[in-house]
């Protein structure tokens, strides 16, 4: 039951889980704005990884650095050409263009690419297991933890130790305020943005690393997921994002181990009923952020 | 007094409806019958979205669940709706239990319609209180939960697998009528005090507490009889297609009513109509054109989306430039009172919040 290979695959499903969360939370701490779009972002991580490993000869890890650079190219262009244009506007504006730009860019892969699901050449190593102390680790789940942890340290400093990302976290706590103290929105925005791209192409490449496949609909199940994590930990809060990330990881797979087996589909219902109740009790989630007001009631 | 100042205030539900019934009149004079299919999807379509407009339109809170109300007002109606023996053939794991309810057609909408508002009543009383992001993610995980439950309940909903063999009752007519109504319900809900209350609640919610509005009730009250108007519209919906699967009841539908309700305007009823009848005609349209050109067989995997694509732009480029809509917070009068000023009612509610 909860042995070794439980507890990396937890780690891995949590570090990968914390990934999502912390994208779609930097974009909710600066704009409030729920981005329905963000599954779409690794989506397009995946084609870019389809197109480039199916019909060029270039090395693996170029291709898996060009579909981060896709998918936070996408996310810079919707914010540019959509949420922009809107973001003055109301929260309910916003939340409907990101609903509305999440079903276009899905559509614009049905209509580009095929409705089919398209296999993504992996490398070997995704394949492979390592065995330690007698169990079998999938070099899959390693290399998930290795990279995001490596990119959450690299996060954690451009966000304590440089100008942008100190007028991001400000941004995140008064957006006002920040504006007010000479920090051009633009850019932090654009920041935020282009953050949580180079998130969702990353996740992307662990994402596509599992199923090796990818369709137009791929962008909804890590969407969900995310939901319910930044909502766990805390929609204001980065640490809570990588909270949430982690407790989401471990919650799935308690419920998978000592759920009924005629229950288990209805896991990811489960999952949501826990959300709801999160925001009825604790609407701050597991961490606390320092300013906020949601509800009124 | 003459008559048209005496139905001054019925003014634009009795514009609305007499454009609907001319539309449906028009549609029965014509017989084509592929415009009289997408005329009767168009109606139940208008139902769904009338639902949504009256509680998106009065509390200006989002909500993605309504798709899934509709979800529950069709299984629900269809399993009162079939006859024991077409039960069995269609849904074959089904609770005995269920076996031998059988009711008539509009009781069975009606029974779907209550057991849409009650399970509403149910689970959405403590998520009124909620606003904004909260709100929106609330109501979107009610409507996963719906999903996921209908997906697999496979002794109630069949499963991820298709319920077929349901007789087609919803006519043409069935639909306008019920639509009009409809239409005529939302307009007095959105005048009446509650509606006024809720409407307060939206322009202002501290102003509204103060003068002794309670906005989670006056919520609530909107969202169960939305949730009613949209099994409503699910149970109509169940007897015109007559065969669906869960999948029917998610996230595209939902777009598509939403782009119908934003395009056309969600503050106002006139809005919620005059949208779903542009978006239906336009959809179709494109339908069209992407049924031609697949037929062309000019792209080899097929050419897919392009309708959804379109109208995401149009959504994206009407929330851009003119985030209320087409009709604003306006409602269609007397022709002679159009140019009248905008009463000063939340007009362009969305620029200025």
């Amino acid at each position: 039951m909860i042995n070794l290979e439980f507890i990396i695959n937890t780690i891995s499903l949590g570090s990968l889980y914390a990934m999502l969360a912390l994208g779609l939370v930097i974009i909710y701490g600066i704009l409030r704005l729920v981005n329905f779009a963000y599954g779409e972002l690794i989506m397009i991580g995946g084609y870019t990884m389809y197109l480039l490993t199916g019909f060029t000869p270039l090395p693996w890890l170029i291709v898996a650095v060009l579909a981060v650079a896709a998918a936070m190219f996408t996310s810079l262009f919707t914010e540019l050409v959509a949420f922009r244009p809107v973001r003055e506007k109301s929260l309910t504006a916003m939340l409907i263009t990101s609903f509305a730009v999440s079903t276009l860019l899905q559509n614009a892969a049905l209509l580009l690419i095929s409705p089919r699901a398209k296999g993504v050449t992996l490398p070997q190593i995704f394949q492979t297991s390592v065995t330690i102390a007698g169990t079998d680790i999938p070099w899959r789940n390693i290399l998930t933890i290795i990279t995001c942890a490596a990119t959450l340290i690299l996060l954690l400093l451009l966000l304590r130790h440089t100008v942008l990302g100190i007028a991001l976290r400000a941004a995140a706590d008064n957006f006002t305020m920040t504006r007010i103290l000479g920090v051009p929105a633009n850019t932090v925005i654009s920041a935020a943005f282009a953050i949580s791209g180079i998130m969702a192409g990353i996740v992307s490449i662990f994402w596509i690393g599992r199923s090796a496949t990818v369709t137009p609909t791929l962008g909804a199940p890590p969407l969900l997921v995310a939901f319910v994590a930044t909502v766990i930990g805390g929609m204001r809060s980065l640490t809570g994002a990588v909270v949430g990330g982690f407790v989401y990881a471990i919650l799935i797979s308690l419920l998978g181990l000592f759920l009924p087996p005629e229950l288990i589909e209805f896991r990811e219902a489960f999952m949501f009923a826990i959300v709801i109740i999160i925001l009825l009790f604790r609407p701050e989630g597991l961490i606390r952020s320092k300013t906020s007001v949601e509800r009124v009631g | 007094m003459s008559l048209a100042t005496r139905l001054k205030p019925y003014a634009t539900p009795i514009t609305l409806a007499l454009g609907l019934l001319v539309l449906a009149g028009l549609t029965d004079l014509i017989q084509i019958t592929l415009l009289i299919r997408i005329v009767t999807v168009m109606f139940t379509s208008l139902i769904l979205v009338l639902g949504l407009q009256l509680y998106m339109g009065n509390s200006g809170i989002l909500s993605f669940a309504h798709i899934g109300f509709m979800g529950i007002g069709a299984y629900t109606s269809v399993l009162f709706s079939m006859t024991p023996a077409a039960k069995e053939l269609s849904i074959p794991d089904i609770y005995p239990i269920l076996l031998p309810l059988h009711l008539p057609f509009w009781p069975s909408v009606l029974v779907g319609a209550l057991v849409a508002a009650f399970i509403a009543a149910f689970i959405s009383y403590p998520l009124m209180r909620l606003s904004d992001a909260a709100a929106v993610i609330t109501t979107f995980a009610v409507l996963v939960i719906i999903h996921v439950v209908l997906v697999h309940w496979g002794p109630v909903t069949n499963g991820p697998r298709t319920v077929f063999g349901i007789d087609n009752y919803t006519q043409l007519w069935t639909s306008t009528i019920v639509a009009v109504i409809i239409v005529f319900a939302v307009y007095f809900f959105k005048e009446s005090r509650i509606g006024l209350r809720l409407r307060a609640t939206r322009d202002d919610a501290y102003a509204a507490a103060s003068i002794g509005i309670n906005m989670v009730v006056m919520r609530w009250l909107a969202f169960i009889i939305s949730a009613f108007i949209a099994g409503v519209g699910g149970g109509l919906w169940a007897h015109f297609i007559t065969s669906f699967s869960p999948y029917a009841f998610y996230l595209t539908e939902t777009f598509v009513v939403l782009a119908m309700l934003v395009i056309g305007g969600p503050y106002s009823v006139s809005g919620a109509v005059v949208g779903t009848v542009v978006v239906t005609f336009a959809r179709e349209l494109l339908r069209a054109i992407e049924n031609y050109i697949n037929i062309l067989q000019v792209f080899p995997e097929g050419f897919f989306g392009f309708t959804e694509v379109v109208l995401a732009i149009v959504l994206i480029l009407i929330l851009i430039y003119r985030p209320s809509g087409i009709m604003g917070s306006r409602e269609v009068g007397w022709p002679q009172w159009r140019r009248r000023k905008d009463d000063g009612e939340a007009n362009n509610k969305l620029q200025e919040a």
